[in-house]
């Protein structure tokens, strides 16, 4: 499973890919911005996404609606401190698939992580 | 102006789900007071409030403590003034503002990028308008504080505070002019 994990915070990243090990990660790529992040996609072709909301030049929300474009398949999860309703509902409009909230707990992530990746191969054998 | 028991509340709430869960390590908390800002710190994370919600979040600590939380955090050994440390730092202070300001109910607060100040014995000052209530949390590390402070033009929606943490009751209001 090839991964893109997004955060500006480099010690976020050092926890998810510590719990992106436990679920099978075979390759992982890491950017610290959206758009760090789109200037990878295309090379990397993850698998999932693990995205940050708030991040300096370009923040997750603004990386999904650019990615949604062309990429309406790939799964991503967005793990982020906001946690409010509406937050939450804009990034699933926005084209989010599931949605960790810091803090978490390893297990917790990884069940997301192993849900959404399910969810995904569930509905591309349909 | 008085503070709001559920932005206390709220803070408490968050650094302990911070701490449980990817600090591993128990916090507990000393009753809340009101804070003037002269707190002392050799490391802190700074956070800025806005939207109905205006002020800063200061998550205070001395070099020892900050060096094992945010280790413990990391996962690996840290060192003071290198750049993951620092990191470590400013990502422990937007999990605890953002932890609050989700249990805002009916507020909609957003919350800036933490800075991160290192320099023993500094003091993070704050606009004399701002009212605001400093609580200090205990961890196997040492200690730390946490130092909210909201100006007075702030929309607050509740009644002033009657009881503090810990379930002891006590009168902590600061009368700002509005």
């Amino acid at each position: 499973m090839r991964v893109l994990v997004v955060d500006d915070s480099k010690t976020m990243r050092n926890i998810v890919k510590g719990v992106l090990a436990t679920v099978g990660a075979t390759a992982i790529e890491e950017a610290s911005d959206g758009q760090d992040a789109l200037s990878r996609v295309d090379a990397f072709k993850p698998d999932i996404i693990l995205l940050d909301w708030n991040m300096p030049v370009m923040d997750g929300i603004t990386f999904v609606k650019t990615y949604r474009v062309k990429n309406k398949t790939t799964p991503i999860i967005m793990v982020t401190t906001e946690a409010e309703k509406s937050r939450v509902m804009e990034a699933i409009l926005a084209g989010v698939n599931n949605y960790a909230v810091k803090p978490f707990t390893p297990e917790s992530l990884s069940k997301i992580i192993e849900t959404t990746i399910a969810k995904a191969a569930a509905k591309k054998a349909a | 102006m008085s503070m709001d028991v559920r932005h206390i509340n709220a803070f408490l709430e968050a650094t302990k789900a911070v701490f449980s869960s990817m600090v591993k390590m128990p916090v507990t908390f000393e009753k809340p007071e009101l804070s003037s800002r002269c707190g002392q710190y050799d490391v802190s994370g700074v956070i800025g409030l806005s939207g109905d919600v205006v002020g800063s979040v200061i998550v205070g600590f001395t070099k020892m403590s900050a060096v094992q939380i945010a280790s413990s955090f990391a996962g690996c050994r840290l060192e003071v003034g290198t750049a993951d440390f620092a990191d470590a730092i400013g990502e422990l202070a937007n999990m605890i503002a953002g932890g609050a300001k989700a249990k805002f109910e009916g507020q909609s607060v957003s919350i800036g990028c933490p800075s991160v100040i290192i320099a023993p014995g500094h003091q993070v000052s704050s606009p004399s308008s701002a009212a605001g209530i400093c609580i200090h949390c205990n961890t196997a590390a040492g200690r730390f504080t946490i130092d909210v402070a909201i100006q007075s033009s702030t929309k607050v929606q509740a009644a002033p505070i009657t009881a503090a943490a810990n379930g002891t009751k006590s009168a902590i209001s600061a009368n700002a002019a509005a």
